[in-house]
């Protein structure tokens, strides 16, 4: 469904994504950790075609992101860092204009709108302006906007922050519903987030993968058995050196 | 086509969500107004066009287009809802000439609504409206063609003429809008100004796609 093959961006002299490989299935969600500059929102927007790598390539669902852009763009439901919106709008026009956007009119487009309200829980501000909601409400409306056309790959850039913990269940239980029709790479600082909800976890420093396998497997590397004293041992150490 | 008018209906009805588009219409209307009526002496003239309304549109453009313009790049930046955009399966064409005509569209109606002036030179006299639709026609391209009228203005062809060959001046007064424009509001559509027209829009918007192409590059 997603295959990353040796992607590399450097900005100037810093090298942001260095030479990453990396395939997921369909019906695995997985974890991408990594300390804040690893490279994980750079890859995201290169998985999106937001940006362009200097080298590598990205096929979602057999469609090369680089020369096939529209037609990957088409499968990727994707929540930017941040859940960038429209704030002037109300969440029922912005959803409006995601559907359009995407091809969907009329009886489809309510549809889909629908579902991702419903999945989203955003029936009560539907008529409210984007920008003076909650940063939950805001981060919902992004997701909502990432899974309206029901996309087979979802890229989710840090769905959590900033959520209560009531709000952040609600997420993860709306992740486990879907995950196994889909292809998901969610991108989180939470590590017991990681063991919650994902099948896989890898961790990325400095560009590039440092660790993969399921989230247990991952913990039991550690001698202490947790995961992020494998996060920290894996990612630190390096920090220290430089 | 479809992909480009959600992306026109966003960008027109964002320019009501806030008080620009009021703020913006209203300074137009009334400036025009001012300007036609005090500065221009249209009542003075004793002519029944409007030659002197249409006279002071290049300048009044110059200062209001940019309000208009410069948002539709820079708050998509500014708000990081740009990654959202160009990360929608939206062809770069459609996306940049969605833009363009909701900002062409929206000075298009605050053209519109200069129409009590064209009521009013039809209430004292008998004026020429072909004339006065092909000025409208001209000063609606015109909007798009803004920055560069000053190339065309008089001191800088008299810094020409001095000393430049004829020929050149004639080559640099014929990239004016300014030229371009007097030609229509004498009431002449020329083949020529409205090509000209049309390939400064297009260079435009054609250079608009690939800058937004070289952001994706970092």
């Amino acid at each position: 469904m997603l295959e990353i093959e040796k992607l590399t961006k450097r900005f100037d002299a810093m090298t942001a994504v260095d030479g990453l490989s990396l395939s997921v299935g369909q019906g695995e969600v997985l974890g991408f950790l990594g300390p804040n500059g690893a490279g994980k929102t750079t890859t995201m927007k290169m998985i999106t075609g937001f940006l362009t790598p200097d080298s590598g390539t990205v096929r979602v669902c057999g469609h090369d992101i680089g020369s096939d852009t529209l037609r990957a763009q088409v499968r990727i439901g994707y929540l930017p860092e941040g859940a960038p919106a429209y704030g002037e709008m109300t969440p029922r026009e912005f959803l409006g204009f995601i559907a359009g956007a995407r091809g969907l009119h009329g009886a489809a487009a309510r549809a889909a709108q629908d579902s991702a309200v419903a999945h989203t829980g955003l029936d009560a501000v539907m008529d409210r302006p984007i920008e003076t909601l909650s940063k939950g409400f805001r981060r919902r409306v992004g997701l909502a906007q990432a899974i309206l056309h029901d996309p087979d790959v979802l890229i989710l850039d840090e769905p959590t922050d900033g959520l209560d913990p009531n709000q952040k269940h609600a997420v993860r239980e709306l992740i486990r519903s879907i995950a196994a029709r889909k292809t998901i790479v969610i991108s989180t600082h939470m590590l017991e987030e990681v063991e919650a909800m994902c099948s896989r976890a890898v961790i990325i420093n400095r560009g590039a993968l440092v660790a993969d396998g399921t989230p247990a497997s991952l913990a039991a590397r550690a001698p202490s058995g947790r995961l992020d004293d494998l996060f920290r041992s894996l990612t630190s150490t390096e920090e220290v050196a430089a | 086509m479809s992909a480009m008018g959600a992306v026109f209906r966003r960008e027109f009805s964002a320019y009501f969500a806030t008080p620009i588009a009021f703020v913006f219409l209203i300074i137009f209307l009334f400036s025009i107004g001012i300007f036609t009526f005090y500065i221009g002496n249209f009542y003075n003239n004793g002519a029944a066009d409007l030659s002197v309304f249409f006279g002071f549109h290049p300048w009044l453009y110059l200062f209001l287009i940019p309000a208009l313009a410069m948002r539709l790049w820079a708050e998509e930046k500014r708000s990081g809802s740009i990654e959202l955009l160009l990360t929608l399966p939206l062809p770069v064409w459609a996306t940049v000439l969605g833009k363009f005509l909701a900002a062409w569209v929206f000075a298009g109606l605050a053209l519109a609504l200069t129409f009590p002036v064209w009521i009013t030179v039809n209430y004292l006299g008998h004026p020429d409206n072909g004339v006065i639709v092909a000025s409208y026609l001209g000063s609606v391209t015109l909007v798009v063609c803004f920055l560069f009228t000053v190339a065309g203005a008089s001191a800088v062809m008299d810094a020409f003429q001095g000393w430049a060959p004829p020929a050149l001046v004639e080559v640099v007064s014929s990239f004016s809008f300014l030229t371009h424009f007097t030609a229509i509001t004498a009431g002449v559509i020329d083949l020529r100004d409205a090509i000209f027209f049309f390939s400064v829009i297009g260079l435009f918007l054609y250079a608009n796609m690939l800058i937004i192409d070289l952001t994706k590059s970092g």
